[in-house]
């Protein structure tokens, strides 16, 4: 017989090892995410996910479904909070949407969007980040980075550990493997998965950014709940 | 019509262009102009705000001016609305404070290509510009924000005819945006 955990009421089967998030993808069931990555091992570090399993409060990245788990996912309470966090990561960057070649194709953004995220509620950092547009096919915008590390788990899965995540609070940040610490000394190349996985637009390649105008791009058209992984995939404005 | 709303706007630094969007809902200006009756605003040229039951704020706060305005329109608003993506988190004026003050007056009036008779303006009618540029949040309580830079017509009209119809103003997802 099947094991099976509870989302909001509707029983969602799940197997041995698999994690609530996991089951509920498997199940249609949307979980706001966005440090998750079916193809990358768990990082658990955005706390989109949060769920409440048996009256606590666990990320469903990193929670391993067990039978008889009653998980709430889409309450009111549960939708401030990430909303809450949305903001959170919003104030910590410099995210100036218009002026970001994202736009429209960002998670980070198409996530603020699901949870009707009108402000960013608390004060914003404006804390000085740089810019690494040493490299010939890809950029790093630094104001963007919302430490997610799916490119440092994608290039890792490259081979090639190209990015790692430095420093702790606000000294966090994203560095690249090589000697003068640029994208243009390090190993990445155009063809590598660390180049297309980031969420946000902190890492863009060159070349592409407005081929598809915006008002036309993947979260103008539809909510994130209903995207695809692979539509997803193409979010980088080919 | 006796009791028409009162409306308010205006712009800090801002470009403008939110104002120009609000003139976009065309002919339905005409509705609007029979629900409500327009205060301080660049449509009017009224120069200060009286009572108003809504402040429209385009644009952050960049110079002492705007941080006048603000609280004016705050005092004298029982709604405040912060419109557009600079009202909201400093949008591209906030792009300065990246660089020292004193770094960008030099770029723009000493440095930059073809500038003659280099000054910086220090004329005492100009209002004194901050070290930051600051959203709208971080100096008055704002109790409705409209997104987009700027935000198209309908999110203008939706909001407005949900307020005046006595509804919560709620945006569908096809209208919040952030670019
Ligand atoms: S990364 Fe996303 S949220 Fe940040 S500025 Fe770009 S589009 Fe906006
Ligand atoms: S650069 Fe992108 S993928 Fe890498 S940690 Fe930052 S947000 Fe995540
Ligand atoms: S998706 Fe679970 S913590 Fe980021």
């Amino acid at each position: 017989m099947s094991k099976t955990i509870s989302i909001d009421g509707r029983q969602v089967e799940f197997v041995d090892g698999q994690t609530i998030m996991e089951a509920a993808a498997a199940a249609g069931v949307y979980i706001p995410h966005l440090c998750h990555h079916p193809d990358f091992t768990p990082h658990g570090s955005c706390k989109l996910c949060t769920v409440k399993v048996n009256g606590r409060n666990c990320s469903a990245c990193t929670f391993p479904a067990q039978e008889g788990q009653e998980v709430l996912n889409e309450t009111d309470e549960l939708r401030e909070d990430r909303r809450m966090i949305t903001q959170m990561l919003f104030v910590e960057g410099n995210h100036f949407c218009p002026s970001c070649e994202k736009s429209g194709n960002c998670q980070l953004q198409a996530v603020a969007y699901y949870l009707q995220m009108l402000d960013d509620h608390f004060p914003l950092f404006f804390a000085s980040r740089e810019l690494d547009a040493s490299h010939p096919e890809v950029m790093i915008d630094h104001d963007r980075c919302i430490f997610c590390t799916l490119c440092v788990r994608a290039s890792h899965l490259d081979g090639k550990e190209v990015f790692a995540i430095s420093g702790r609070g606000i000294n966090k940040h994203l560095i690249v493997n090589s000697p003068s610490g640029k994208l243009q000394d390090s190993a990445l190349e155009a063809g590598d998965r660390a180049v297309d996985i980031c969420p946000t637009g902190a890492i863009l390649r060159k070349g592409i950014g407005y081929r598809v105008p915006i008002g036309k791009r993947i979260f103008d058209l539809k909510k994130i709940d209903a995207v695809s992984l692979a539509e997803q995939g193409g979010a980088h404005g080919e | 019509m006796a009791n028409k709303i009162r409306l308010a706007t205006t712009s800090l630094a801002g470009c403008f262009g939110c104002h120009m969007s609000l003139l976009d809902i065309d002919e339905r200006i005409l509705e609007l102009a029979e629900l409500v009756e327009f205060n301080r605003t660049p449509i009017t040229d009224i120069k200060h705000c009286g009572d108003c039951d809504v402040g429209l704020i385009e644009g952050g706060v960049c110079n002492s001016e705007n941080v006048h305005v603000l609280r004016e329109f705050r005092g004298n608003c029982k709604i405040l609305v912060a419109v557009g993506a600079c009202a909201i988190n400093g949008g591209l004026p906030a792009m300065r404070n990246f660089i020292p003050l004193g770094e960008c007056l030099k770029e723009a009036y000493i440095d930059a290509i073809g500038v003659e008779n280099a000054q910086i303006p220090s004329d005492p009618e100009l209002p004194l510009l901050l070290e930051n540029v600051h959203p709208i949040h971080e100096l008055v309580k704002v109790d409705y924000f409209l997104p987009g830079c700027p935000p198209c017509a309908d999110v203008f009209w939706k909001f407005l005819t949900d307020l005046i119809g006595g509804r919560e103003p709620s945006l569908p997802y096809e209208l919040i945006h952030y670019d």
